[in-house]
């Protein structure tokens, strides 16, 4: 691999003449580069200006749908008049404090967790308390906060919940399914076989449409499970699946001398499983197990198909608002940025973690 | 009694067989368990089982069709045109995504910064948004900001865009275009069968083959000769407002295009990356020994480092593959009619819940296992070789 380093010359440069250096470097070694980089600076100047032009000086901030049907540039305004819509759903007004805190207690506690070195016991039971939080805020029903019940739920908090409980359920899930298809035992390596290469060999939306169709019909009569738990429960089934094989992937990198060690101890399989090998698996293929999750909060959006209001589901539905038609690509454009937000940090993160945890093991 | 016996329950062999016999009973109870409850439910819905619902009369429109479909067809008859218009989809998408991915893949790594900062960007920002708002998006712009079919726009003559798709000039029809296409294909075939020969005698012999000469000569020449042999028909179907509708021309309609569109770039930003992780998974030694040789820039990518970075690429290739053609499924939240769409709305008409699931299952089931079957056959012939 190539190892992208600072010219250690550079740094003592002063700093134009160091710019300088990088430009001839990297946009003008060559007659012909320099050509195609001055012909892709004017090119991308001249898509910007429409664009600016659009979002900023022909732009409709404060103003109706009518102030931005007359105007050529983007309604902002509509952003503004439905913001709370699209982030929050359906959820009760009065009590919009509420789903704030939780989102805002979700990202300290993602920005407290991010250090690998914080990561123990006790930032485990941190998270139990959390989520214990999150279900009395967004629920409500006891301690005197009034409930809300899971159909009036959407937009972001509804986006990061699926998300969340996703991750949390299909990871040992996929962890088990992993360890039996690795297994000796014949059935329960033909089980876990079938069941990974089945999921992953059908789309996401038939799972979503089985548990809004088919699973009711699974269920004995007069027993009704939510709308919102079955669409979960797909999601979990479906990235377990994933989860498995990124766990199989860390688990082959274990030397075989790892099992035998813990043989010749005496350990029993299980105990082999937690204390040896899976701490060193996992720790692999946490950089891949980042990229399913990012997979994963963005399939969410398909909740859509079968009527669950997340974040893109408001979106859509603030669309249809008789007085404010025809915004969609400021509409889709706002909700696409929180999505790359999320999205663009965790894969940052990925990155990050994947470099820190090599070099930690080099050493 | 002897000491050395093993108790029962802390044999091995036992207790696999014991743990292996409990998930068996355990699975096959929870399958009948879950069964004889569809049963029951099924039976107070009145449902009947099976798929007899095929020959009855599907009684729906479908928008677009590759084979002959009216209303008055069967069920299965909508069926097939669901699943020819998911191949459809598969095949043409993956096809530009593939394209898209080398293509941006390979300036990733360009040492114009600019170049490489824009590739950078396309890629983060095409797989950091999800798909279906991606899709929603296009088709928004379809349905929303293009203009009606009177006013339709054409940013080149002959090629029209508005709120009802694309309309494209192409040859009018003549029985010799479709020998033209089989020629052209058969050209791409001998393409490649003449680039193995002229890599191999080049192995043997040291003598150069000029593979771009023969491959223009069989990608074009060839096809143009049988175009002279057929006449040479020039006339083309230019797509005219005529009415309420274009006459003539090509049509691909906003449902379709979106799809691609949505499906192309988000597909391809995956490719693209990698494609540059391929490349750059292949040692820098192996750029400087073809340097040493001689080879230019282009050829040592060709001849050198992009058939190694073939066999790390191909595997992640293979589920980028199966990732369209699943995520093709997404259709049906933009009406296109593709095969999700279709069992959808049979399942609607019908109640068969049960069976349409199933079918949508068995159907992905079966492109999964045909593209894995082609890659991996694809990918032991790229394997490493020891010589």
């Amino acid at each position: 691999m190539y190892k992208w380093t600072k010219n250690p010359e550079s740094r003592s440069l002063p700093a134009g003449e160091a710019m300088a250096k990088w430009m001839k470097k990297n946009l003008f070694p060559t007659p012909a580069q320099s050509m195609l980089s001055i012909i892709l600076f004017s090119l991308i100047l001249k898509m910007l200006t429409p664009f600016l032009d659009w979002f900023v000086y022909d732009a409709v901030w404060l103003g109706s749908a009518d102030d931005c049907r007359q105007a050529s540039g983007a309604c902002v305004a509509f952003i503004r008049e439905k913001f709370t819509f699209i982030l929050f759903g359906f959820y009760p007004r009065e009590y919009l404090w509420r789903p704030i805190a939780a989102i805002g207690l979700f990202i300290c506690m993602l920005w407290y967790s991010k250090e690998p070195s914080r990561w123990s016991k006790r930032l485990v039971r941190r998270w139990v308390v959390y989520v214990f939080l999150w279900i009395l805020l967004m629920r409500g029903g006891m301690f005197g906060f009034e409930l809300v019940p899971s159909n009036k739920w959407g937009g972001l908090p509804l986006t990061l919940m699926l998300s969340f409980v996703g991750i949390v359920f299909s990871y040992p899930f996929g962890i088990l399914l992993a360890l039996g298809r690795r297994s000796k035992m014949p059935v329960i390596k033909a089980f876990c076989v079938g069941y990974i290469e089945l999921i992953r060999g059908v789309p996401l939306i038939s799972l979503l449409f089985m548990s809004s169709v088919m699973f009711p019909l699974f269920l004995p009569e007069g027993v009704v499970i939510d709308k919102l738990l079955r669409a979960q429960a797909a999601i979990i089934l479906f990235v377990a699946a994933y989860m498995a094989e990124v766990v199989r992937g860390g688990l082959a990198a274990i030397p075989k001398g790892q099992y035998e060690a813990g043989e010749a101890l005496g350990l029993s399989f299980f105990q082999i499983m937690r204390l040896i090998i899976l701490p060193q698996a996992l720790k692999i293929v946490i950089p891949p197990t980042v990229n399913t999750a990012i997979g994963m909060f963005k399939d969410t959006s398909l909740v859509l198909i079968i009527a669950l209001f997340d974040l893109l589901n408001t979106t859509k539905t603030a669309l249809k608002d008789g007085n404010w038609l025809g915004f969609s690509v400021e509409g889709y454009l706002f909700v696409a940025l929180i999505y790359f937000i999320f999205c663009f940090s965790m894969g940052k993160y990925s990155r990050r973690l994947e470099y820190e945890l090599t070099t930690s093991r080099s050493h | 009694m002897n000491n050395n016996e093993i108790p029962f329950w802390q044999d091995p062999k036992n207790r696999s067989i014991v743990f292996q016999v409990l998930a068996f009973v355990i699975v096959i109870f929870t399958s009948w368990y879950l069964f004889s409850n569809t049963q029951a439910n099924l039976q107070r819905q009145n449902i009947a089982t099976g798929f007899e619902f095929f020959t009855q009369e599907a009684g729906f429109e479908i928008g677009e069709s590759v084979v002959e479909y009216d209303s008055s067809s069967t069920y299965f008859g909508a069926l097939k045109v669901g699943f020819l218009n998911t191949f459809k989809i598969a095949v043409v998408g993956n096809f530009f995504a593939i394209l898209i991915g080398i293509f941006i893949g390979i300036l990733g790594l360009s040492r114009n910064w600019m170049v490489r900062t824009l590739s950078k960007t396309y890629v983060e920002t095409f797989r950091n948004i999800p798909l279906l708002l991606q899709l929603f998006f296009w088709y928004a712009i379809f349905t929303e900001i293009l203009p009606g079919l009177r006013q339709a726009m054409m940013p080149i003559k002959g090629f029209f865009i508005c709120n009802r798709g694309l309309f494209l000039t192409v040859m009018a029809d003549h029985p010799i275009w479709s020998w033209v296409i089989a020629a052209f294909f058969l050209g791409i075939a001998l393409t490649f069968f003449a680039n193995h020969f002229g890599l191999k005698r080049q192995a043997k012999s040291g003598q150069e083959f000029p593979i771009i000469i023969w491959g223009i000569g069989l990608l074009f020449l060839f096809p143009v000769l049988i175009w002279l042999l057929g006449g040479a028909p020039t006339k083309l179907s230019v797509p005219e407002l005529q009415g309420f509708n274009f006459s003539g021309g090509y049509n691909l309609s906003p449902e379709f295009f979106s799809l691609l569109l949505g499906l192309v770039l988000y597909t391809g930003a995956f490719n693209a990356e990698i494609v540059r992780a391929g490349i750059m998974s292949v040692r820098k030694g192996q750029w400087e020994a073809a340097e040493s040789l001689g080879l230019s820039r282009f050829k040592s990518l060709r001849l050198v480092i992009f058939p190694q970075a073939l066999r790390v690429i191909i595997p992640p290739f293979t589920s980028q593959l199966l990732n369209l053609t699943k995520n093709s499924s997404l259709a049906v939240a933009i009406a296109y009619p593709d095969f999700v769409n279709i069992a959808n709305t049979t399942l609607n008409q019908t109640g068969q819940a049960v069976e349409v699931v199933g079918l949508i299952m068995a159907v992905y089931l079966t492109f999964s296992l045909l593209t894995s079957f082609f890659m991996n056959w694809f990918n032991r012939k790229m394997a490493l070789v020891d010589r």
